[in-house]
């Protein structure tokens, strides 16, 4: 077992194995959508964080970045270029002032093919590589091949595997059906740890998302996620928040912890501080470490970079200042 | 603590909210302040010390109000007024160029309000402020549209208003803005505590072009408020407690000072098992927590389906432990000073004072804070189920049915707003119009606008802030009043012209009662005759009415179609004995009018008929994805004193809309011209009105408008008699501060159709707030 466990969390929790499907529990779950919107549209105005604690704050978010390329143009030296930033994801003159000069990103984030080239690119890094698999982005090829793609990655290397659930499974209401595929893929994941992607944009309302939510953690999700970055709508504070309370109820059921992905959409570093604070205020603090949050991003880490650089300096920082990945 | 620290704890650290500025504009006016009198800021004295609660730093010193001093601005406000009311879109430009002013000086408004009161500054500059400054664009609206929309309506004149400290410049707004719209001049006292705003709000109105004399403000303690509402104005408008309300209401009697009155609350925050549980928990942070629960309309009373109890008890105080308690500047707390020390000292004795339930309290730093606090396991009959303890104190309960929970709920004295968290829309529109207050939130909790009235029942006061139906509290219809003429009963001997006794009996529940003292009256004809008997009803005859008219709830639940069926039925029948009624009417009041009386009588029960099924509510468009319908419930039950003159038309006048509407009326018959209304029984009990919803009473008003006036089962009020019955029936409605409708001793043409003034005050607007959305 390599190094990159670190990350997981195995090492310090017990890993998610699942319950039997409890259709009682799926159809009694609510969720108000306005009331959900309210929360999440005045949480920014009722947390702030500043100075030096919003600089730590953002290097906390960086440790959660799935530093991700998924693009059909996507070549080794692309990934490996990742990888490298993946490494040294800010400047080291500016990780030295702000003493965390071991930071690195949360894992890097590729297709299949890929899953060599980044594991080779980050070898000795303890940074794990997240392959997504099973016909992503729509997840509609067969579950034979689908199933067969993550052994396949995760014989690659890949320690994280990121599915996509059968939206059709949600939106007809056969929860069983996604019940028995997510189980059959967190299978055939072994020891690698999965995320399930519930492509939230795709599923119409946020009861469905709470619902998608609840059973893939009883399938043994070791992640929820929110989207594979090809949807329409993507990573939203609403969906967030139906999904760490899906978490947080999971976790009153039966103790154990599972992790939230949000992805696509963040490219701030101020949403990325709202959802810090979404996900200390509604799951605790514990929630606020990698092996229980990630951001699915690319862009998001080039803006952090300047607030950083600007925290440090007290100057408005420019993009060229900081290589890019 | 170091970035690498930090980096593991994950605190959220001090952000702090800059207040030089607001600390500047304090010193700019030398730190001591006057009043706004005419336009000018005059002279300050060193009266009393406004403090920031939070550290209990002194901000300023503010003056005490003299007699004088409160003269002044109301002659000020007197002289200002004509010339205000004249122009609608001179009014409009104004309240627009206020509300710029509000918008451009939205921060140091916010940052001096959290100063002065210790709310956090999340609030003031993401609620407080904002919905102040939407008060006054909304109503430069209604100045532009007063000539149009409301031809018949005046302004009052000079209106007097005193304001809490809890929402000190959104309360100015509330008052302000509808006052100014409709022409009226103000003088307003902001509470003692929170000045500032106020005083900063006379400079915008300075630089928006106010004429001198509009805006008056002038400060101090109660007694200021007592010299307000003592002195020479049109109108008190009062936001505070029930208690001082009371005295105002007592005070104001028979002054014919209109007066609404914004009380307290125990407002229930009702949750059903198919609830969105996380939803309706994060909701009580904002119905509890919200300005440390010092909100009159705070859903400080939990009750949960007895199912989910020990769930939602679980999660709120889950909850409960991430709310930040501190420095309210900073823009990172949830929970910010209690307004003073003495109210952190009432909040404490009232929490210290209980024994029963379960505690569960987090904690708050030292100085003038309270810890959110839970109170499970507490039944209505706990003191602090009951008493409203205006702070961050939650008090729970279970419930087992939706009926149970309406009982629950409407156990109270107060009626202000009712939250309901369900998610099957049957049960909230089910649940709505059941509940005893003025507003309702469905899934959500203290959802303010300018569009939707804002206001209660019961003893959380009268009037309604905001909206179409916050105008009528600073209008009155146009017209030049005259007094009213005595009427006096015939005299004659008591020779009967035939043998046989004729004495009317009460109506009371659907039945001939004779009077419980056992005493009539003769009722004499213009030409002398002696025409029969009537009975003198006294306070026991009344509250057996009452019982009788609330045992007859049910008409309240009857549609508009079925009420309308019934009241052309009721002029159907007294069409068919209109001769009749026209001779006695002639017999009694002497000439010839009569027949024009009966024929108008039976117009204005078509009119009323005609209503009953169109007297619509309104969906106000307020900002959000949902409705906020604003319901006509009836009063309910209605007290009537109905006039001595006009006995037939007068007395149709008034039941019939009140009828439409659904109250249950009792009504004193016009005492020198009785026997049209006992000749009238006989019609309602042909004509299919249930029992005890129409209860008549004959004899004197000297014996019956005193125990209506308090009795605390009838819910309104309406007095055409004499000034000194007026007076004596508002100073009575304190006791359970019912709504009135009195006369002053001012006369009335009931010949002129007043039906719509009728529906006003036969109605409430509930205004019940549905955000939708899946």
């Amino acid at each position: 077992m390599n190094t990159t466990l670190t990350h997981l969390p195995s090492v310090t929790l017990p890993r998610n194995d699942g319950m039997p499907l409890d259709l009682d529990w799926v159809a009694s779950v609510q969720a108000n959508t306005s009331a959900i919107e309210r929360r999440a549209k005045t949480l920014p105005g009722r947390r702030s964080v500043k100075k030096d604690y919003q600089a730590a704050w953002l290097c906390k978010a960086v440790s959660c970045i799935d530093l991700t390329t998924l693009s059909g143009d996507d070549t080794a030296m692309r990934v490996r270029r990742l990888c490298a930033k993946a490494k040294q994801p800010v400047r080291a003159d500016l990780l030295d002032q702000l003493d965390l000069p071991e930071l690195t990103t949360g894992a890097v984030c590729v297709y299949h093919d890929m899953v060599a080239t980044a594991v080779d690119g980050l070898d000795g890094t303890g940074i794990p590589v997240a392959a997504v698999s099973t016909g992503f982005p729509a997840g509609l090829s067969p579950l034979h091949l689908r199933l067969e793609e993550i052994r396949e990655s995760v014989k690659a290397g890949a320690t994280e595997i990121d599915i996509v659930i059968s939206r059709r499974h949600a939106l007809s209401g056969n929860w069983q059906a996604l019940y028995d595929e997510t189980r059959a893929m967190r299978d055939a994941c072994g020891p690698a740890h999965m995320k399930a992607i519930l492509a939230t944009g795709e599923l119409g309302t946020l009861r469905n998302v709470a619902r998608a939510s609840l059973v893939c953690m009883m399938a043994g999700s070791d992640f929820i996620k929110t989207s594979t970055g090809k949807e329409p709508v993507n990573a939203t504070l609403p969906v967030t928040l139906t999904m760490i309370r899906a978490i947080r109820a999971y976790h009153a059921r039966t103790g154990l912890m599972v992790g939230y992905k949000p992805a696509g959409g963040i490219s701030k570093a101020k949403d990325a501080l709202v959802y810090l604070s979404m996900i200390k205020d509604e799951l605790g603090d514990r929630w606020l470490q990698p092996d229980l949050f990630r951001f699915g991003a690319s862009s998001l880490l080039g803006d952090i970079e300047r607030q950083l650089e600007h925290h440090l300096t007290g100057h408005y920082s420019a993009q060229y200042r900081h290589p890019i990945g | 603590m170091t970035v690498k620290e930090i980096f593991e704890t994950m605190d959220y650290g001090p952000a702090p909210e800059d207040a030089s500025e607001a600390l500047a504009w304090i010193v700019d006016q030398g730190a001591a302040f006057g009043h706004f009198i005419n336009g000018q800021f005059t002279e300050g004295r060193a009266d009393f010390e406004t403090k920031n609660p939070a550290n209990g730093n002194v901000l300023a010193t503010v003056t005490q109000a003299t007699e004088a001093e409160v003269t002044a601005a109301v002659k000020a406000a007197r002289a200002a007024q004509p010339k205000w009311a004249k122009d609608g879109h001179a009014r409009a430009k104004v309240l627009y160029a206020i509300a710029r002013l509000l918008q451009k000086h939205s921060r140091l408004f916010a940052v001096l309000e959290t100063l002065d009161n210790g709310k956090p500054i999340r609030e003031t500059r993401d609620i407080d402020v904002p919905l102040a400054l939407r008060h006054f664009y909304y109503h430069a609206g209604m100045a532009q549209l007063m000539e149009s929309e409301l031809p018949d309506a005046a302004p009052l004149g000079v209106c007097g208003q005193i304001i809490p400290w809890n929402f000190p410049l959104l309360m100015l707004a509330w008052k302000i803005a509808p006052a100014l719209a409709m022409g009226n001049t103000v003088v307003l006292k902001p509470a003692e505590y929170t000045p500032l705003t106020a005083l900063l709000f006379a400079q915008i109105c300075q630089e928006a072009g106010v004429p001198k004399g509009v805006v008056n403000i002038v400060t101090g303690d109660g007694a200021v408020g007592e010299m307000i509402v003592g002195s020479d104005v049109d109108k008190i408008a009062f936001t505070g407690s029930t208690s001082v309300g009371r005295m105002i209401r007592e005070a104001t009697a028979g002054s014919g000072k209109a007066l609404t009155l914004e009380l307290g609350g125990k407002s229930p925050y009702i949750i059903f098992d198919d609830a969105d549980i996380d939803s309706a928990v994060e909701g009580l942070v904002d119905a509890i927590w919200f300005n440390q629960g010092q909100v009159c309309c705070a859903g400080s009373r939990l009750l949960v389906h007895e199912a989910m109890a020990e769930d939602v008890y679980a999660r709120l105080k889950t909850r409960m432990q991430n709310l930040r308690v501190g420095d309210p500047l900073d823009k990172c707390i949830d929970v910010g000073a209690i307004v003073d020390p003495a109210q952190l000292a009432a909040i404490k004795a009232m929490v210290d004072a209980n024994t029963d339930g379960d505690l569960f309290q987090t904690t708050a730093p030292d100085g003038c804070f309270f810890p959110p606090t839970l109170i499970t396991g507490l039944h209505p009959a706990d003191t602090l189920m009951q008493e409203e303890i205006f702070g961050p104190v939650l008090v729970a309960t279970t419930f087992r049915t939706p009926s149970e929970a309406v009982q629950i709920a409407n156990n109270t004295r107060y009626g202000l707003a009712a939250s309901v968290w369900t998610e099957n829309i049957n049960l909230a529109l089910d649940m709505a119009p059941q509940l005893a207050s003025g507003i309702v939130w469905v899934n959500g909790t203290n959802m303010m606008d300018a569009a939707a009235g804002f206001g209660g029942v019961r003893e959380s006061g009268f009037g309604r802030e905001g909206g179409w139906e916050g105008l009528s509290g600073y209008t009155k219809p146009r017209s030049t009043p005259k007094a009213l003429k005595p009427t006096v009963a015939m005299k004659g001997d008591s020779t009967p012209t035939d043998a046989i006794d004729r004495t009317a009996k009460l109506y009371i529940g659907g039945k001939q009662t004779r009077p419980d003292g056992g005493y009539s009256t003769p009722v004499f004809a213009k030409n002398g005759d002696l025409l029969g008997h009537v009975s003198l009803a006294n306070r026991k005859d009344l509250r057996n009415a009452v019982e009788a008219a609330n045992a007859a709830k049910g008409w309240s639940k009857t549609t508009g179609h079925l009420r309308a069926q019934i009241l052309y039925y009721l002029a159907e029948n007294l069409a068919a004995r209109a001769p009749e009624f026209a001779a006695r009417l002639d017999a009694m009041q002497g000439g010839k009018s009569g027949k024009a009386e009966v024929e108008a009588s039976l117009k204005r029960l078509f009119t009323a008929a005609a209503w009953a099924d169109k007297y619509d509510g309104q969906v106000h468009n307020v900002p959000m994805r949902g409705v906020a319908m604003a319901m006509k419930e009836p009063i309910g039950t209605i007290g009537i004193l109905a006039p001595d003159e006009a006995p037939l038309l007068s007395l149709i006048s008034l039941i019939a809309p009140a009828l439409a509407m659904g109250n249950r009326v009792i009504a004193l018959a016009s005492s020198p011209f009785p026997l049209a209304t006992t000749d009238l029984i006989q019609v309602l009990e042909t004509s299919d009105i249930p029992a005890g919803t129409v209860n008549l009473l004959t004899g004197h008003a000297a014996d019956i408008a005193k125990p209506m006036g308090g009795h605390m089962d009838i819910d309104a009020v309406w007095s055409f008699r004499d000034a000194a019955t007026a007076t004596t029936v508002e100073r009575a409605s304190a006791s359970n501060l019912k709504r009135t409708w009195v006369n002053n001793g001012m006369a009335t043409d009931w010949t002129q159709d007043l039906t719509k003034q009728v529906l006003l005050h036969a109605t409430e607007v509930k205004n019940i707030w549905v955000p939708y959305g899946e």
